[in-house]
């Protein structure tokens, strides 16, 4: 197991596994699309190929949010959804339902709705950031119930004002916030690939500092890296992609920790060149994967949520009684 | 030359740097001594920028630390902390490789790997080079660590503590490399050690600090005297010439 490889054979099998992950992910892909065709062609394809869409897109949010938030706060337990991310954009759309009115929020230009919620996001993500680097000694277990109390908060406030609200006006709130990837809005769904294109075109170019920065703040600093200002951007990054995420299709608390971890397992790097990709395409393979299973198997009788999570809770206990060992 | 002008620093309210200016010259091996608590980890932060001080100012030659920006002194100046756990995991050679990073953001270059390979041996790790650092000895990962620093190919080198958990075969072995960087290399070593001993024998000048203040500085046989330690540690300590070596015994 302790099996010594020199730098050229990991780099060959790190390709090799991209490339094997890869071939996997286009095999469920065009399973998705072809099984169990009945009826026109044109419209399965035209449907499902939707839902993929949807899915190619929170999978590739989801994974880059993940591992970036997990490099600026050097943890690989926490994730930005297990710190409270999408239940504060719930929050911040029931709100916004509640004191404004489901009419108000509908009828404003989406693109402003949705750089309100983001900024606000970033402003938890600032908030958070002091409090992780604040302290000296960062306690994993002290993060992970400040993630959990602070996401249990948001869900009761969100709960608080939604028994408060007009019954019609929840209804809209509901379509504002469950999507899920069968019904997911085409400009919805166009508006949220370009921003996470955008997002992770742009954090290409942080790619190198950051694989600096995840070796600690010291250490960054020492080797010339701005660490500030990576972390700030990242961090943004990390909340325009959680905003777009969960605006589609509500929270999967989870899928990022679970394919976070795996890519950095499979590839044997933390080099984000070889983590991101590795990791959004391990997404691609859990979302479409799962949704084709429960589709054929189950019916739609159940959720892929649940099952994510499911999964992704027991990796998460797992790391939990494994981090305090190394 | 590292120029350190008035620089103070307090962490809530209790101050650890009190108005110290010293100027440590270019070349040789520059120990920081005193007692637990006498600011010298602070001050070679402060020195580095990884701790932006309160007040006063730090130049590298020539070049205010607080405003230069990071990549152009990260081909000056490097640091290495005391504590150095990375939730990453790295083999030796990729840890020692981002020393290249300053130079060449990333992106190898050939006469990078041939600097690498260098780093290797001058610290012994050849072998070690594609293992994991969580399978090396504290010692063995140390040098890692020191590897990295050198690797960076700057003119001043500072160092926390370096020693920590070495045990005697090492802490000679990891002294003889750093005197080697600073003579053969014509590195600036800078040193915040705790061990007097260890100060005398490898370092060319020492600074003794007490209670965030500077006692004393200068070359080291000027500094090693039963006064002067008595000063910055409050303790007797007799001290012995031996084979041309001043030696502190504090056990008396």
């Amino acid at each position: 197991m302790t099996a010594v490889l020199t730098a050229s054979q990991r780099a060959t099998r790190r390709r090799r596994t991209l490339l094997v992950l890869g071939v996997l992910t286009l095999a469920v892909v065009a399973a998705y699309l072809t099984v169990d065709v009945t009826g026109s062609w044109g419209y399965a394809l035209q449907q499902r190929g939707r839902r993929l869409a949807a899915m190619a897109v929170v999978a590739v949010a989801v994974a880059v949010s993940t591992v970036l938030f997990q490099t600026v706060t050097g943890n690989r337990i926490l994730t930005p959804e297990i710190m409270g991310f999408d239940r504060l954009f719930v929050l911040i759309q029931t709100v916004g339902v509640f004191f404004l009115g489901a009419a108000t929020v509908t009828t404003t230009d989406p693109r402003l709705r949705f750089a309100i919620e983001v900024v606000v996001l970033i402003g938890f993500g600032a908030v958070l950031h002091r409090s992780l680097f604040g302290r000296t000694e960062r306690d994993v277990y002290v993060l992970v119930l400040l993630g959990v109390v602070l996401g249990s908060t948001f869900t009761s406030l969100t709960l608080l004002v939604s028994r408060l609200i007009d019954p019609n006006e929840f209804l809209t709130l509901q379509d504002l916030l469950f999507a899920s990837f069968t019904s997911v809005d085409r400009q919805m769904l166009a508006l949220s690939a370009v921003l996470v294109a955008l997002v992770t075109l742009g954090v290409w170019r942080l790619l190198p500092r950051l694989d600096v920065v995840a070796l600690g703040r010291d250490t960054a600093v020492g080797l010339g890296v701005e660490h500030r200002r990576v972390v700030n951007r990242a961090l943004l990054a990390v909340a325009v992609l959680v905003a777009v995420a969960t605006a589609l299709v509500g929270p999967i608390t989870f899928l990022g920790l679970l394919v976070a971890n795996l890519a950095r397992q499979l590839l044997g790097t933390h080099r984000h060149a070889w983590v991101l990709p590795g990791a959004a395409l391990l997404a691609v393979l859990a979302l479409a994967g799962g949704q084709l299973v429960l589709e054929q198997l189950f019916g739609f009788n159940s959720s892929l949520g649940v099952v994510v999570n499911f999964v992704g809770g027991i990796v998460f206990i797992a790391l939990l009684i494994r981090e305090p060992r190394q | 030359m590292i120029e350190i002008e008035s620089v103070s620093k307090s962490y809530g309210g209790v101050r650890v740097l009190d108005d110290v200016s010293l100027t440590i010259p270019t070349g040789g091996i520059t120990s920081l001594i005193g007692a637990n608590g006498a600011g010298k980890s602070t001050l070679l932060s402060v020195a580095s920028r990884l701790l932006p001080a309160d007040g006063g100012r730090v130049r590298v030659d020539g070049m205010d630390v607080a405003t230069t920006p990071g990549p152009v002194l990260a081909r000056r100046l490097a640091v290495l902390r005391q504590e150095n756990a990375m939730s990453v995991r790295l083999t030796v050679r990729e840890l020692v490789a981002f020393g290249r990073f300053p130079h060449s953001g990333g992106r190898l270059t050939a006469e990078d790997h041939r600097l690498v390979d260098e780093a290797l041996a001058w610290f012994e790790l050849g072998p070690l080079a594609d293992r994991h650092l969580d399978q090396l000895s504290g010692g063995q990962r140390q040098r890692a660590y020191v590897a990295m620093v050198m690797c960076q190919g700057t003119d001043h080198v500072l160092l926390d503590e370096p020693l920590n958990n070495l045990d005697m075969r090492h802490a000679v072995q990891m002294m003889r490399m750093l005197r080697g960087m600073a003579d053969e290399l014509g590195r600036t070593v800078v040193l915040v050690v705790h061990d007097v001993n260890v100060a005398s024998c490898y370092s060319d000048r020492i600074v003794a600090m007490r209670e965030g203040q500077l006692v004393a500085e200068g070359p080291t046989p000027e500094l090693m005297t039963p006064e002067l330690l008595r000063k910055v540690f409050d303790v007797e300590v007799e001290v012995h010439e031996l084979a041309g070596r001043r030696i502190g015994v504090p056990w008396s």
